[in-house]
């Protein structure tokens, strides 16, 4: 092989090299610039109104988004209820009961749902409750909870199958049933790594305002009802950024940084607990 | 079958675990139920109609459509190469100390809520693609029709980056999922013949190609479902086909979120549900494809590994 072939693969190798860590420069320019901006930007609203005043008329100089967050709590304690019993028993079924046609095809159709646009999602609710019963929280929490509940079934599998199967076989060699050794033992086992999952659903049903957008609508009061809607966080954002009033874009930003925070909080916390267990 | 203790918590698992498909078929059937006013009124025409004006009741979806479709192969175009350098750069490229703290970084990106990237993308990415990336694009390709025009920020181009970002977390890690899987023989075998790095870095992909166009279709099937963010820099103007790469548009998902809540007629809410059933038609063709393709390419390359 000539010298000069060779210098040039390697001229190549390395240019190739650096294109590599250029593209992972360039994907992470944009995450620092949000983590960044949002910080700068945000900080500037935090003060104590925005945590215990509501929503501000148009000019008013104080309000906060008090309102915004208890109607997120709301919403997101809704949806949790409806899809955390949902998603660990189905998680329970494809981990306990795994490896038959039917296993399968639920978890291939539980990854088509979790691709399925959370606008789309949104639509399905409005179609199903807001066309009967009108904007509410309800219609936002049971899309939500769609949202959830593939998460939620994914993680649970994945958290009962790294339970070892000799503390199932011991306690059914005691004699227990199957079924109560699912129950009583295997899930107590795989307690934390569901409520980690759990977690990872709650921090991505926090930032969703699609779905919201089309079940509530913007509301700028405190909880009135389950058939009402409430105000959120996340809808805030998209609905006070394009807004003309300065203090509607403080607020905006600042309820992406408690949203920023909130949610990197449980990826990061979520990623140091369960560090070299996986 | 015995009506054992087992067999009941068997099959409450089973009922309650293929609610999911339950889910999947009625969500097809009630945007089915709720467009029936507008697929009778328009028929075929509203997928080619070119004008929507919902003041004298003329809806038709093309321009949404080929919004949908252009932005979203923008941000497939973008985000592709870079999802693919960040996957060899994880997998390939770090020690695996470093690679783990990385890989780890990008799926950040995926935790960011859309409405988020809208915001940034709005007040921080917006002025500064106006401002310094658009012109110099402008005055050395301007002779290109695709970058003439007058530049607002906004419009077709910053909706593709801003998607191109968003889907680089989910294409870099199934592709990095499936350079894993190639076997450290294969790899030693094509360095014990002499090749460079890039070189062992090429035989690698080659063992993913199939894989790699899954991943890209995944990414393709959440651009084209992305509603928040793209709402927010696009630009919102229904045209059939804009001026340039810099001028507004409008997607499918854009026009539910402006439109939905302010439809007060009928056939008007017919018209956005009917779009939404559109979408999700679009959107399970790519990602029931894409995942099958994923999971023989994954099946595959395993398979090479037991030989």
């Amino acid at each position: 092989m000539r010298e000069s072939n060779y210098r040039f693969r390697r001229i190549k190798s390395l240019v190739m090299q650096f294109m590599v860590y250029l593209a992972l420069l360039l994907a992470l320019i944009p995450l620092s610039s949000i983590i960044f901006e949002v910080a700068r930007r945000g900080l500037v609203a935090i003060n104590l109104d925005f945590f215990t005043k509501p929503t501000p008329t148009v000019g008013e100089a104080v309000g906060g988004v008090a309102n915004a967050i208890q109607g997120t709590l709301i919403t997101i304690g809704l949806a949790s209820l409806i899809s955390v019993p949902i998603g660990i028993i189905s998680g329970i079924f494809l981990s306990e009961y795994g490896e038959s046609k039917l296993s399968t095809v639920i978890r291939f159709f539980n990854e088509v749902l979790n691709g399925v646009p959370s606008i789309i999602i949104g639509i399905f609710s409005y179609a199903i409750i807001v066309l009967s019963i009108g904007f509410s929280v309800i219609a936002a929490a049971f899309a939500l909870a769609i949202i959830m509940i593939p998460i939620v079934t994914r993680t649970t599998e994945e958290a009962l199958k790294i339970v070892p199967a000799t503390i199932r076989e011991a306690v059914l060699a005691l004699g227990a049933p199957k079924w109560k050794t699912t129950l009583y033992v295997v899930l107590r086992g795989a307690k934390k790594a569901i409520a980690t999952g759990v977690m990872l659903a709650v921090a991505r049903i926090a930032g969703e305002s699609a779905p919201v957008l089309v079940t509530m609508g913007f509301w700028k009061w405190w909880f009135v009802g389950l058939d009402k809607p409430v105000a959120n966080l996340a809808l805030n954002i998209f609905l006070f950024a394009s807004s003309p009033f300065e203090n509607w874009v403080v607020l905006a930003w600042g309820s992406a940084l408690i949203l920023m925070v909130m949610i990197l909080g449980i990826n990061i916390g979520v990623r140091i607990l369960t560090r070299g267990r996986y | 079958m015995k009506l054992t203790g087992d067999n009941v918590f068997k099959f409450i698992c089973a009922v309650i675990a293929s609610s999911v498909i339950l889910v999947l078929g009625l969500m097809i059937y009630e945007l089915t139920i709720r467009s029936r006013l507008s697929i009778e009124t328009f028929g075929t025409g509203f997928i080619v109609g070119t004008e929507w004006d919902p003041v004298k009741g003329i809806f038709g979806a093309l321009p949404l459509i080929l919004g949908t479709l252009t932005t979203s192969a923008i941000a497939l175009l973008i985000g592709l190469p870079i999802s693919l350098g960040v996957a060899l750069a994880i997998s390939e490229y770090m020690p695996q100390k470093l690679s783990h703290i990385f890989s780890f970084l990008v799926e950040l990106l995926a935790a960011i809520p859309s409405v988020i990237y809208g915001l940034w993308g709005l007040y921080v990415l917006i002025p500064f693609l106006r401002d310094h990336v658009y012109p110099l694009l402008q005055s050395s390709l301007g002779f290109i029709p695709l970058f003439s025009g007058s530049i607002y920020g906004g419009g077709i181009l910053t909706g593709g980056i801003v998607l191109a970002i968003m889907i680089i977390p989910i294409i870099s890690s199934v592709s990095r999922d499936l350079f894993s899987l190639v076997p450290r023989s294969v790899r030693e075998a094509v360095v014990a013949l002499g090749a460079t790095k890039w070189e062992t870095v090429r035989i690698v992909m080659s063992y993913a190609r199939s894989g790699i166009l899954g991943a890209a279709m995944l990414g393709l099937g959440r651009a084209v479902g992305e509603a928040m963010a793209i709402t927010m820099v696009i630009g919102n103007q229904f045209k059939l086909l804009p001026s340039s790469l810099f001028d507004a548009w409008y997607t499918m998902s854009a026009i539910i979120v402006n439109e939905l809540l302010e439809a007060i007629y009928s056939l008007h809410v017919s018209a956005l549900i009917n779009i939404g059933l559109l979408l999700l038609l679009i959107n399970l063709f790519i990602v029931i494809l894409a995942r099958l393709i994923v999971w023989r390419s994954l099946r595959m390359v395993r398979g090479i590994m037991r030989e």
